[in-house]
């Protein structure tokens, strides 16, 4: 597998680990659908979290966090939508948060936003 | 998360209004939102900022930074926000404490390597800025001695960004580093002379009626028209009014230099105009050139450009009729209002007219042994393109005729250089001021019709021969005014009390002068 896949997983298992630190429940990691896929669902009290994980391996393209624009933001919530309708949860709203990670040194900084709309 | 505040100025003709520029850096996706009614090299803002900070090696902040600046109702143009929109996201950011942004206004441009360039117009913006209470103006380098012009605040000059954010950043109270006393713009201009410090009166040979015109109009400020063949000398003698002028006082050097800082005029390293003006607009010239305009911000035109100074406009008949009637309105008012979609405007306007024009459109050459060919039709057609009422506008007409050689000969005795000229000029007008104590008005031509037939008011002898000439219609209301108006001029010159007879009768004649 490419490093830059291995660095996205590993990555995600950080996320993944901080969250779960975080209190937030893990649904499901990596759904996948025709139209894209959502790298974490989990949930949070009555809310459903869909959560997009950025890793980057160090600032020269930019930080990971503004690498998520607003058009992703948007598919994350009509992926959020498909996702629901297969479910038969209650939720009572959707909020899509946004882990950044960035390696420094070996070393990986987490930065999670709450509701980045 | 932050919200940081400063401010800066935002320039309508050539009047500043204050504008504060918020930014707050805060939750969101990450990205810049400028907001505020502002045009497209405003909103490029956003990218020369965010690299001009990087590449001052401090941090963009990661997150949703939205700038706001307001009053959003007023439009706002250009780059002359730059410096503000960095100072308040870097304050916003917690790079620099939010006190110490807040009470100074910022301006210039910055390049993307963080330099802070120059701007136009801050002589007027740093005016409005110590209008608005400022006491500290962060200006670029290059601005700086126009800047400092404005009495009454501390002039910060800024070479870059990042030397900016070092100062702001340091802890010690110390005000930012100031220009010092010592570089005072006057005194390091030294003393200047107009364009052309060549340029003399005593280069035109032959012309003497003209030369006299010239020193009435210079005295009083009123308007001239040279008709006369090619090669006698209009132009040379309209380039040597401006020698012929005072200096501009304060008030009037900052009022004119403020028009030209709009324009983008002004010489580098000498910020202030302390001469007349002397604006040449080329016949093919528009109406917005003229009068001032342009699509997105209204500039100022030729007549503001010429404020306080002189309008030469050579080749009279030549320029569009519609462009010479525009001239109409600020020589009657002082000023030009431009009304555009974005809004209306109006510029100061207060200038002397010179038209020169050529008898007939051959321009050749005519003796009385062999007349130029144009018929009498084709002259008066030509002459005509000068409409009635701004020819009404003009105080003397002059006719030029070309020299024989011993006109030229016998002329050199009598010729004077532009110094003596200016003194004679100076000290009439030395002698309006006095009269005009406590008034609003500088020179003759500024009285107003009121005061002309009230305070001013000739006795019945004098005004005789113009009674008589407004009788027969050769004079209108309007250029009755004009030759009191002139008559107070040559009374001036030759240091009487008031105008009589002598000086109505030459005025008269002085008005009618081209016929």
């Amino acid at each position: 597998m490419a490093a830059i896949h291995e660095l996205g997983r590993h990555g995600e298992q950080l996320a993944v680990d901080y969250l779960r630190a975080a209190g937030l429940k893990i649904l499901e990691r990596n759904w996948c659908c025709s139209e894209g896929e959502i790298d974490i669902l989990a949930r949070e009290g009555p809310v459903l979290v869909v959560v997009e994980v950025k890793t980057r391996s160090g600032r020269s393209h930019g930080s990971a966090f503004e690498a998520v624009t607003t058009a992703k933001v948007a598919r994350l919530r009509t992926l959020a939508a498909r996702w629901l309708s297969g479910q038969s949860e209650w939720f009572s709203s959707i909020r899509i948060d946004v882990v950044a990670l960035e390696r420094f040194a070996g070393e990986f900084s987490i930065r999670h936003d709450r509701g980045v709309s | 998360m932050a919200v940081a505040r400063t401010r800066c100025v935002a320039l309508v003709g050539v009047s500043g209004h204050v504008v504060e520029v918020e930014a707050d850096v805060g939750h969101g996706i990450a990205g810049v939102h400028l907001i505020g009614m502002l045009d497209t090299a405003l909103s490029e803002a956003r990218d020369r900022v965010r690299s001009a900070i990087i590449n001052s090696r401090y941090p963009w902040p990661d997150a949703r930074v939205t700038i706001s600046l307001f009053p959003a109702s007023l439009p706002k143009r250009g780059s002359l926000f730059d410096l503000a929109i960095a100072v308040a996201v870097i304050g916003a950011a917690g790079l620099v404490p939010k006190q110490r942004i807040s009470p100074p206004f910022f301006l210039g441009e910055l390049g993307l390597d963080g330099s802070v360039r120059p701007v136009r117009g801050v002589l007027p913006a740093v005016m409005a800025a110590v209008e608005a209470g400022a006491e500290c103006v962060v200006v670029p380098m290059a601005n700086a001695a126009e800047a400092s012009l404005v009495p009454g605040v501390t002039v910060v000059p800024v070479r870059t960004l990042a030397e900016l954010i070092e100062d702001l950043r340091s802890d010690d109270a110390a005000q930012l580093p100031t220009m010092s006393e010592a570089d005072e713009p006057s005194s390091r201009t030294g003393p200047d002379a107009p364009e052309g410090r060549s340029l003399d009166l005593a280069d035109v040979a032959g012309q003497a009626m003209a030369r006299r015109a010239l020193e009435v109009c210079a005295a009083g400020g009123h308007n001239l028209w040279m008709l006369g063949q090619p090669g006698t000398g209009k132009t040379m003698l309209a380039e040597r009014l401006p020698t012929l002028l005072p200096p501009l006082d304060r008030d009037q050097a900052l009022e004119v230099t403020a028009i030209h800082s709009v324009a983008g005029t002004l010489p580098p390293g000498r910020p202030l105009l302390e001469h007349p003006p002397f604006m040449a607009p080329h016949h093919t010239a528009t109406i917005a050139a003229i009068v001032g305009g342009g699509s997105g911000v209204i500039r100022p035109g030729a007549v503001s450009l010429a404020h306080r100074g002189v309008l030469f406009l050579d080749e009279a008949p030549e320029f569009p009729a519609r462009v010479l009637d525009s001239l109409r309105q600020p020589l009657e008012s002082g000023q030009v209002t431009v009304a555009r979609a974005a809004g209306t405007l109006t510029f100061p306007a207060r200038f002397m007219l010179v038209l020169a024009a050529n008898p007939c459109p051959c321009a050749q050459p005519s003796t009385p042994e062999s007349p130029c060919q144009c018929t009498p039709h084709q002259r008066r057609r030509y002459l005509a393109r000068l409409s009635g009422p701004l020819v009404d506008r003009i105080d003397v007409k002059v006719r030029l005729t070309r020299s024989t050689r011993r006109e030229l000969l016998s002329d050199r005795q009598f010729i004077e250089p532009s110094a003596v000229v200016a003194e004679r000029v100076s000290l009439a007008r030395e002698r309006t001021l006095k009269r005009l104590a406590g008034t609003p008005w500088r020179c003759n031509a500024e009285i107003p019709t009121g005061a002309l037939h009230g305070e001013y008011r000739l006795c019945p002898s004098a005004m005789s021969p113009l009674y008589r000439c407004l009788d027969t219609g050769e004079l209108s209301a309007r250029g009755l005014d004009r030759i009191i108006r002139l008559s107070w001029t040559l009374a001036d010159l030759i240091g009487k009390d008031r105008p009589d007879l002598a000086e109505t009768n030459a005025a008269l004649g002085l008005w009618l002068g081209a016929d």
